[in-house]
């Protein structure tokens, strides 16, 4: 995990330096993540699909992100679908392709895996070079900014700040239980121990909140918290929601070309 | 012969300036060793390292008789040194004290009845019978320090290593746990800022600074 953490890590200082992407607004680049994701779904063509990626590529180039890790993250989440990509061919009925230990891949079912696989490669990489660049704390303003209810925006923001915490306080009470001679074994003592260990941390990150909840009180809390950065939509900010709103026109206008042949 | 022997342990946290610079240190049987030291000064980090929790960058630990190296060297220093973190709530975990205490047997491989026998036997020599069921993310800060203390004697440790054992405690508190560290048999190594408290029980003092051992 802290391997992926610093490889983002990295993967924003790099945006910061190199990519332009980065300076766009972040409500920009939220809004077109979300339309290209939207689009992308709604496309069925193969041809389109496969045409997809390539703005999906140039966002990534335009990012700064390092695009070995970045591509590598990418199969990670393919992993998450492989299943269903694998088995797609055989349960999907139709027109016989080729035959494995007597089992039937469809001519449809291939070509709907590779529909998902495209569709699902394209978004991801257009979500991580948009939105993947940004400070959790510019994307929490942002959504909030786009209208995303307050609760939601404040759940995601406490989230990014105190995950560490709670990632703390799991490693100490872990080598607590190691100091008194605890070696995780497959046994009944091993998962209640495991239980108590997470409920405990259940139980704290309760009374955590809620003292929490009470600081923030003291200091005026009413259910909002103001939010300092101003955000500007500027020319260029302009100029790149027009050309991609361009490239999202083309594209659907490929699938209809298509689609009425 | 010597129950823990360090010598020139080093020591660094990723990214940050070290803290042990060739720290040694040598504990007898019977002795009640205080180490003082500004904060961030590597106290903490050496009884880690003490229990293998921490592994040094180089130096040499020698436990009970025998250079400890790897992991699983430190499996039965762990049985015989018993750390008693800073912060109790770092060490609790179980819902109730008795379930907590009988942790410790239990990973050594008692039965459950003996583990509760040990249990009630560790609870009324230090005097928290009546702690036995209670919730342990509910104990006061004095309750829990000894709590944690009992969680650590009930392995029946040759050494204990205390970690700002009287902090935040009250005087009443700080007075009853030292009572009864002064009534233990074991020898010690007492982390504590502390003046009063190590000149009570330390029957050496050392200090901590730039990173190794002296006379305080």
């Amino acid at each position: 995990m802290s391997a992926t953490l610093s490889g983002a890590a990295a993967g924003r200082s790099d945006a910061c330096g190199g990519g332009w992407l980065g300076r766009v607004d972040p409500r920009v680049r939220i809004v077109a993540a979300t339309a290209f994701a939207v689009v992308v779904v709604a496309c069925d063509a193969l041809p389109v699909l496969a045409l997809a990626l390539l703005p999906a590529l140039a966002l990534l180039a335009a990012s700064g992100l390092p695009p070995g890790p970045t591509l590598r993250r990418m199969a990670a989440m393919d992993s998450f679908i492989l299943f269903i990509l694998v088995l797609l061919p055989f349960t999907v009925p139709g027109e016989p392709i080729f035959t494995i230990w007597g089992f039937q891949a469809s001519h449809e079912g291939l070509a709907q895996a590779v529909r998902i696989a495209l569709t699902a490669n394209a978004a991801i990489l257009a979500l991580m070079a948009l939105v993947g660049t940004m400070e959790p704390v510019t994307l929490g303003h942002a959504l909030h900014r786009l209208r995303v209810p307050a609760t939601l925006v404040h759940l995601l923001m406490f989230t990014v700040r105190y995950i560490d915490v709670l990632r703390e306080e799991y490693l100490r009470l872990r080598q607590a239980m190691k100091a008194r001679g605890f070696r995780p074994a497959t046994d009944r003592h091993t998962y209640r121990s495991i239980g108590f260990l997470l409920g405990m941390m259940l139980v704290r990150a309760m009374e955590r909140s809620e003292r929490i909840l009470g600081a923030m009180k003291c200091r005026g809390f009413t259910g909002q918290i103001p939010l300092v950065a101003e955000m500007r939509v500027g020319a260029a900010d302009i100029a790149f929601a027009t050309g991609f709103a361009a490239v999202l026109a083309g594209l659907l206008a490929a699938e209809l070309a298509l689609a009425a042949v | 012969m010597p129950l823990f022997e360090l010598s020139d342990i080093r020591f660094a946290f990723p990214h940050r300036p070290p803290v042990l610079q060739g720290a040694d240190l040598v504990l007898h049987p019977g002795e009640r060793l205080s180490i003082a030291g500004p904060n961030g000064a590597g106290k903490s980090t050496l009884l880690k390292i003490m229990v293998g929790l921490l592994m040094p960058a180089c130096g040499r630990v020698v436990a009970f008789g025998a250079p400890r190296r790897e992991e699983s060297d430190f499996h039965e220093v762990r049985r015989r040194a018993g750390l008693v973190f800073q912060d109790p709530d770092d060490q609790l975990f179980c819902p109730t004290v008795a379930e907590d205490i009988a942790f410790g047997p239990l990973n050594l491989g008692a039965s459950r009845a003996e583990a509760l026998a040990r249990v009630d036997a560790v609870l009324a020599e230090l005097e928290l019978t009546h702690l036995r069921n209670r919730i342990t993310h509910k104990l006061s800060g004095g309750e829990k320090r000894l709590v944690t203390l009992a969680t650590v004697l009930v392995m029946d440790p040759e050494v204990l290593l205390l970690d700002e054992p009287t902090n935040a405690l009250d005087e009443a508190n700080e007075a009853r746990l030292t009572g009864i560290l002064e009534e233990l048999p074991q020898a010690m190594v007492l982390v504590s800022h502390d003046a009063r408290f190590r000149q009570r029980l330390a029957t050496r003092e050392l200090r901590l600074r730039d990173g190794r051992l002296g006379p305080a």
